[in-house]
């Protein structure tokens, strides 16, 4: 549990009611510093880093297909099955996000750029990239405008409204993290607001937006279930469970690492009212307040694309991932000075905290003892803007 | 069965084939991974390794590279463009050949490292062999009719590059001395070859060791010896000017002048110019956007591309406004932007594939963007 949930539950202090406006947007000059400071270094050594990193992921998936043709042998079906594991999580976190944010867009080519990149996932690129890199970053834990705080289909804050159907969360949460990569087409087609009237299902915006993730779902599901298996002879059902369980390792391990990066518990959520007329430096508090960092080693930063560096990430999406580990402890600096909690812990501390929320908020509010507070707006008081917190309701 | 069906049969095999290794790559082609493996073989994109640098002065060198399998060929005069990672960012020029077809299959380009030249001072001083480079198709008209004739070439600085292209092929030069071939017998050939002095000019020796070979006439014109070059005096210095076809290639002013003085006279003129590679940035300026019909609209140093085209009808693609999604990102096909959050200048021209992102980029002179 995060120091800022225990300071809040016992008096509700607002975690930036100490900073001036002036303070605010000196913070944002500051981080504008740090930003600037890895784009004047970017360069070779960044550019074979990743090309590095994708020559090995793809070595290695060939590497375990190839395995995998033998997959009748059980050895060959555990060597195989984990190696295909690890390039797919490689695959979609280090390279197809990173990449997808344009963070390597700088070295124009065009085989490792965010307008043309390709990701082993449900969810095509096209309909990711609005969805993540365009409302998720920009409307950072913003309560009806961040559709990944709880995907739509969780309450994960004290100000959604409880309803009887959430009792059920903890297991569609579940059920989430083991297909991961189809919830996150479904939502990334925005399928629960678009299915539930007829108007939006006959909409031809829709009709070809879903036309296209069924397509990239096909391609998905008849090479890992039939191509593969079909190529490896003998071996073919045992080829198709180890893709089977190559996707399933996949999408339970980036749904714990996603979850950590802001359910957390401590970390803020805000009102949409909040975000109206905000500032550069306020954009940049908020998303100092509404990310969660996982602590490790290297190996660790880098199975989860370094998006363990959840706050520098979101500070800075377009920078190269392989720099977030560099600039952590200026940031992390920037948020002792600033008298700002840096919320950093091991991954099985995050992931029980985001599932701790996920349980607690699946109750009515005061059913758990804890109610979260929720900051409300960013109003001038005392001829300052600050953040406003309002303890729920 | 007849027999023609055969070859069908089997381009029908290769395309089942191809689909069934494009269904196991997906969302990959089966060329990404080829391309571990094999990035100069048939059917890859149009790259090349580099094989051998030589020095020709201390700021020019040779640079020769061994062509992917599709590579096409060229004709003498013609250039290239090159793209080349230069400390991780991909740019691209354009560098006369400077060797007829050659007999080992490579092609060589001779560089001129230029101030602040990027690219030349790379490929001078730091490029190694075994880099792997981007290459496009052999292009350009600046070529010599095959049947012959009267030609005049006037050469200033690297502006020689594609001429010795073309004067290697004709007469190419062995242990031996030069070669005299029966195909170059109808080339009658004077080179007027301009340069600040004797030194400092690259592939000086070759033009003199044809010359003293009697294959060319060559008039070499130093700035720090002659004074600076007077076409008033070209009668003088090449008395039969007005028989000869002129092939002229060098720096803006001298073409510019050369075309005024043989327009003058009535005389065919030539002329290859490569760019000087200063584009000059300044606050705010135009933007066009072509397929959208929008051409050069005022747009200031402080307003968005984005905002300015969106103002002026265009529909664009836009996403977060703030240099954060990356969803208005469009190609800039020739001009100069710059970044509104700390000033960064990017520049392209046509054909450097250079995508910028509109919302937090403003004109720095005039802008072409694709939409």
């Amino acid at each position: 549990m995060t120091t800022i949930q225990t300071k809040s539950k016992a008096d509700q202090t607002d975690p930036v009611a100490h900073l001036s406006a002036a303070q605010v947007e000196e913070l944002g000059r500051e981080l504008d510093a740090i930003r600037q400071s890895v784009l004047d270094t970017r360069g070779e050594r960044d550019a074979a880093y990743i090309r590095k990193v994708i020559k090995a992921q793809r070595g290695l998936e060939l590497g375990s297909r190839a395995v995998l043709l033998a997959s009748i042998f059980p050895p060959a079906w555990f060597v195989g099955t984990t190696g295909l594991a690890v390039a797919k999580i490689i695959e979609n976190m280090e390279i197809g996000h990173n990449v997808m944010h344009g963070q390597w867009d700088w070295m124009r080519d065009p085989k490792i750029h965010s307008t043309t990149w390709e990701w082993d996932n449900a969810s095509p690129a096209e309909q990711w990239k609005h969805s993540h890199n365009e409302l998720h970053h920009t409307y950072t834990n913003v309560i009806g405008k961040d559709n990944d705080l709880g995907y739509g289909i969780m309450r994960v804050d004290e100000e959604q409204r409880w309803h009887p159907m959430y009792l059920a969360q903890p297991l569609w949460n579940f059920i989430n993290a083991c297909f991961f990569e189809y919830g996150i087409a479904a939502y990334d087609l925005e399928l629960g607001k678009n299915l539930s009237s007829k108007k939006r299902r006959r909409s031809p915006q829709f009709k070809a937006a879903a036309k296209v993730t069924l397509k990239k779902i096909r391609n998905q599901m008849t090479k890992d279930y039939v191509v593969h298996p079909l190529v490896s002879g003998p071996s073919a059902l045992t080829t198709l469970s180890a893709n089977f369980t190559a996707n399933l390792i996949r999408n339970l391990w980036t749904h714990s690492v996603i979850m950590c990066g802001h359910f957390p518990e401590g970390v803020e959520t805000f009102e949409k009212k909040s975000i109206d007329g905000e500032t550069r430096g306020e954009w940049y508090l908020r998303q100092m307040l509404g990310s969660a960092n996982i602590s490790g080693s290297k190996a660790m930063h880098f199975m989860t694309g370094n998006l363990s560096h959840q706050v520098e990430h979101h500070l800075f999406p377009d920078l190269p991932s392989n720099r977030y580990a560099e600039i952590a402890p200026q940031v992390q600096d920037l948020f002792r000075r600033y008298g700002l909690n840096y919320h950093s812990a091991p991954l099985p501390v995050q992931v029980a905290s985001a599932w701790h929320k996920v349980i607690r908020l699946s109750l009515p509010n005061g059913a758990s003892k804890a109610p979260l507070a929720t900051v409300t707006a960013l109003t001038t008081k005392q001829g300052r803007r600050e953040l406003r917190r309002r303890p729920a309701a | 069965m007849s027999s023609a069906a055969l070859p069908h049969r089997g381009a029908r095999l290769r395309d089942r084939l191809t689909r069934v290794a494009e269904a196991a790559t997906t969302p990959l082609l089966p060329a990404d991974y080829l391309d571990m493996f094999a990035p100069l073989r048939s059917g890859a994109d149009l790259r090349g390794r580099i094989e051998e640098i030589h020095p020709e002065t201390a700021d020019a060198a040779t640079i020769v590279i061994r062509p992917g399998a599709d590579w096409a060929g060229h004709v003498p005069g013609q250039y290239l463009r090159i793209g080349i990672d230069v400390d991780g960012v991909r740019l691209w020029r354009a560098y006369s050949l400077t060797h007829g077809p050659r007999a080992d299959g490579r092609i060589s380009v001779t560089v001129k490292a230029v101030p602040d030249g990027k690219v030349s001072n790379h490929l001078v001083h730091q490029a190694r062999p075994g880099t792997l480079v981007h290459l496009e198709q052999a292009a350009g008209e600046f070529v010599l009719p095959p049947e012959g004739g009267k030609f005049l070439f006037v050469t200033a600085g690297s502006g020689i590059t594609p001429v010795i292209g073309m004067l290697r092929n004709l007469f190419p030069a062995t242990d031996e001395g030069v070669v005299r071939l029966p195909r170059s017998e109808a080339f009658d050939v004077t080179v007027l070859h301009v340069a600040p002095s004797a030194p400092d000019s690259i592939f000086a020796t070759n033009l003199r060791e044809l010359a003293e070979a009697g294959v060319i006439d060559l008039v070499a014109r130093y700035d720090d010896e002659h004074g600076v070059l007077d076409l008033a005096d070209l009668e003088s210095l090449v008395p039969d000017v007005g028989a000869r076809a002129t092939y002229a290639c060098g720096p803006a002013g001298l073409l510019d002048a050369l075309a005024v003085h043989h327009d003058e006279r009535g005389l065919a003129l030539f002329v290859e110019q490569f760019r000087t590679g200063t584009r000059v940035v300044a606050e705010g300026g135009t933007l066009t956007c072509s397929k959208s019909g929008i051409d050069s609209i005022e747009a200031d140093g402080a307003t968005p591309l984005l905002d300015v085209a969106e103002e002026a009808g265009v529909l664009m693609p836009s996403g977060c406004r703030m240099g954060v999604c990356f969803g208005c990102v469009l190609p800039l096909r020739e001009g100069s932007v710059r970044d509104l959050r700390n000033g960064e200048i990017t520049s392209a021209e046509p054909g450097d594939n250079v995508i910028v992102q509109t919302c937090i980029n403003a004109a720095a002179g005039p802008v072409d963007l694709v939409v």
